[in-house]
């Protein structure tokens, strides 16, 4: 049994398709990489997957469960979504931005429980923001904030985190923080769904892809049979030479991060 | 540096405040009454002098200045943090003109006999409409700038309606008393006025009791907060039908009263960590804390003909909208 699975979701926009019945599967403990060139669907299957868009048709399902027999609560506690432009409105502390992330687990009037606490205090630390606990949002820097939205998402202890494009604009090391992050999050059982327009870094952290182009998906699979020349000049209008070594740089990342 | 204190603290404080404020409120005016004296004939024969002027006179002017100090502070706090715009209160987008409109428009046609409803009935209908209006024109996820033009095309039109009826009014008589009403004004407060008040009030409030923790999930936006679980469109409805009621009874018993809504929520924000939920609360003492002051203020001022506490709340709050817009602009740079 996948741990999420979408059947021939469909969505349209003033007559114009975005996604023209996909398929969508998740296994536990996997992270699955969406990608494909701009305008593909990728970030409205995403949030139809959040819950924050409606598709016109198609079944979602978490476990057995449809989608629209689970209560609104449950199901923000079981699916976290970082979008892809997350403004953080007020300049709220970076603590207090975590906390955000335990709503979908309190009662309305109820207050952080310990165990919430604990939580609290483990994102923080896992994702290296000590140092910055009590600085407000706006004074940090692009990667700082990364890392600051993605403990949020995952401070709900999610099943699946739907990430949209969460390493655009970070440089080289920071990506692979982030990447790290959500590698590590599957590790403990759950699963993530990121979309990444990095094809090195798709290939080397996800253990599927899921190519979309045109509302559709193009093809489904391991790196490796995603990632072929044709996929690559249909989806994205780009040109692969067809020597082994070309694909292998395209499937491996040369560098590495350097501990911290 | 101000900074995040605990709440319990904060909202102790603001209380501690708001009751001496009341107090003071209750016995100083151009009668001095002597504490105990007035106390204890109060309870012994409510017909005395000391005892109508406290119950009468004051009890009611304090109760409505605390009441509808609240609602404004409050219904800022909420509607800032709804749109995220920190210009966001019910005097810019249309709320108070709206039910200043719907009042003028009940006291024009409402007979006497009904007008006890009809008032604050009209208040809450025009400021819901107002709301509304401003709501759709500017759009969901509006900017500062659409968003006060809105304000500021909804509130002309309400103005010009009630200047329409003002000009077309049968006597002078009642264009004077619409004009001094509109100007936002706690003297001549009676007890009618604080119950006519009160149901509108209080609905109001609690429609806002539980949307703390949705409001601090739209800090991140609307996308994040529905996958947080928030219903988003019925913590809309819920929050524009709480301003209506409450702004739309406040306004149509106190007259216009500007600027509380925005002012009270940018001072008391940097004391709650800058969280919406926490600052509902606080935003709603420091509101009536405010207004309290100034219906003080305009007791102590020597003047002639007392000055309305809605015109001394416009003069200390506009030069504080001025000074958000020159801070904004600095920050967009």
């Amino acid at each position: 049994m996948s741990l999420l699975r979408g059947t021939t979701l469909s969505l349209a926009f003033d007559d114009q398709p975005i996604l023209e019945a996909v398929d969508i599967e998740l296994d536990k403990g996997e992270m699955l990489g969406l990608i494909g060139p701009n305008g593909a669907g990728k970030s409205s299957l995403l949030r139809c997957l959040a819950g924050s868009a409606r598709t016109d048709s198609g079944v979602l399902q978490l476990g057995e469960q449809r989608f629209e027999d689970i209560p609104r609560n449950e199901r923000a506690r079981r699916i976290a979504y970082l979008p892809q432009q997350t403004e953080v409105h007020w300049p709220l502390s970076v603590e207090r931005i975590i906390e955000l992330g335990r709503i979908p687990h309190l009662e309305p009037w109820g207050k952080l429980s310990e165990r919430d606490q604990q939580v609290i205090e483990s994102v923080i630390a896992d994702a290296d923001l000590l140092p910055f606990r009590h600085r407000p949002f706006n004074t940090l820097s692009g990667g700082e904030r990364a890392r600051v939205l993605l403990a949020r998402a995952l401070a709900a202890e999610p099943e699946i985190l739907l990430a949209d494009e969460p390493v655009a604009a970070l440089d080289p090391a920071h990506q692979l923080d982030v990447m790290a992050m959500l590698a590590e999050h599957c590790s403990q059982g759950n699963a993530v769904i990121v979309v990444l327009h990095d094809l090195r870094l798709a290939a080397h952290f996800c253990q599927r892809l899921q190519l979309l182009h045109q509302g559709r998906t193009l093809a489904v699979g391991k790196p490796g049979e995603v990632l072929t020349p044709d996929n690559l000049e249909n989806a994205y209008q780009i040109h692969l030479s067809d020597r082994q070594d070309a694909i292998d740089t395209l499937l491996n990342i040369t560098w590495k991060r350097i501990p911290r | 540096m101000l900074g995040e204190m605990r709440q319990s603290r904060l909202l102790g404080l603001l209380v501690a405040a708001a009751s001496s404020l009341f107090l003071f409120s209750l016995l100083f005016g151009s009668q001095t009454i002597p504490v105990f004296q007035t106390l204890q004939e109060t309870f012994d024969d409510t017909s005395s002098v000391l005892a109508l002027i406290l119950t009468e006179v004051r009890l009611p002017r304090a109760l409505i200045a605390l009441f509808a100090g609240a609602t404004l502070g409050l219904c800022g706090a909420a509607m800032q943090a709804m749109l995220r715009n920190p210009l966001a209160s019910p005097g810019l987008i249309g709320s108070a003109s709206g039910a200043a409109l719907g009042a003028v428009i009940a006291l024009y046609f409402g007979s006497a006999a009904l007008s006890q409803f009809s008032l604050p009935l009209g208040g809450i209908l025009g400021s819901l409409g107002a709301t509304l209006l401003v709501y759709l024109l500017a759009g969901r996820n509006a900017g500062t700038l659409t968003l006060i033009l809105a304000g500021v095309a909804i509130n002309s039109l309400a103005l010009a309606l009630i200047s329409l009826l003002l000009n077309l009014a049968p006597s002078p008589y009642a264009v004077q008393e619409i004009v001094l009403w509109m100007m936002g004004s706690l003297s001549n407060s009676s007890m009618e006025n604080f119950w006519i008040m009160l149901p509108g009030t209080l609905l109001g409030w609690m429609l806002l009791l539980r949307v703390g923790r949705a409001l601090d999930a739209l800090t991140l936006g609307e996308e994040t907060a529905q996958s947080m679980g928030i219903d988003l469109p019925r913590l809309r409805w819920r929050i524009f039908l709480a301003v209506a009621l409450a702004v739309g009874s406040a306004v149509s018993v106190t007259g216009a009263i500007g600027f509380i809504g925005l002012v009270v929520p940018h001072m008391l924000r940097p004391f709650v960590g800058y969280q919406p939920g926490r600052l509902l609360a606080a935003s709603a003492l420091g509101g009536a804390i405010l207004l309290l002051a100034a219906d003080i203020l305009v007791r102590l001022l020597p003047a002639q003909t007392e000055i309305k506490v809605g015109v001394v709340t416009a003069l200390v709050g506009a030069p504080f909208f001025l000074y958000l817009i020159i801070k904004s602009r600095r920050y967009s740079q």
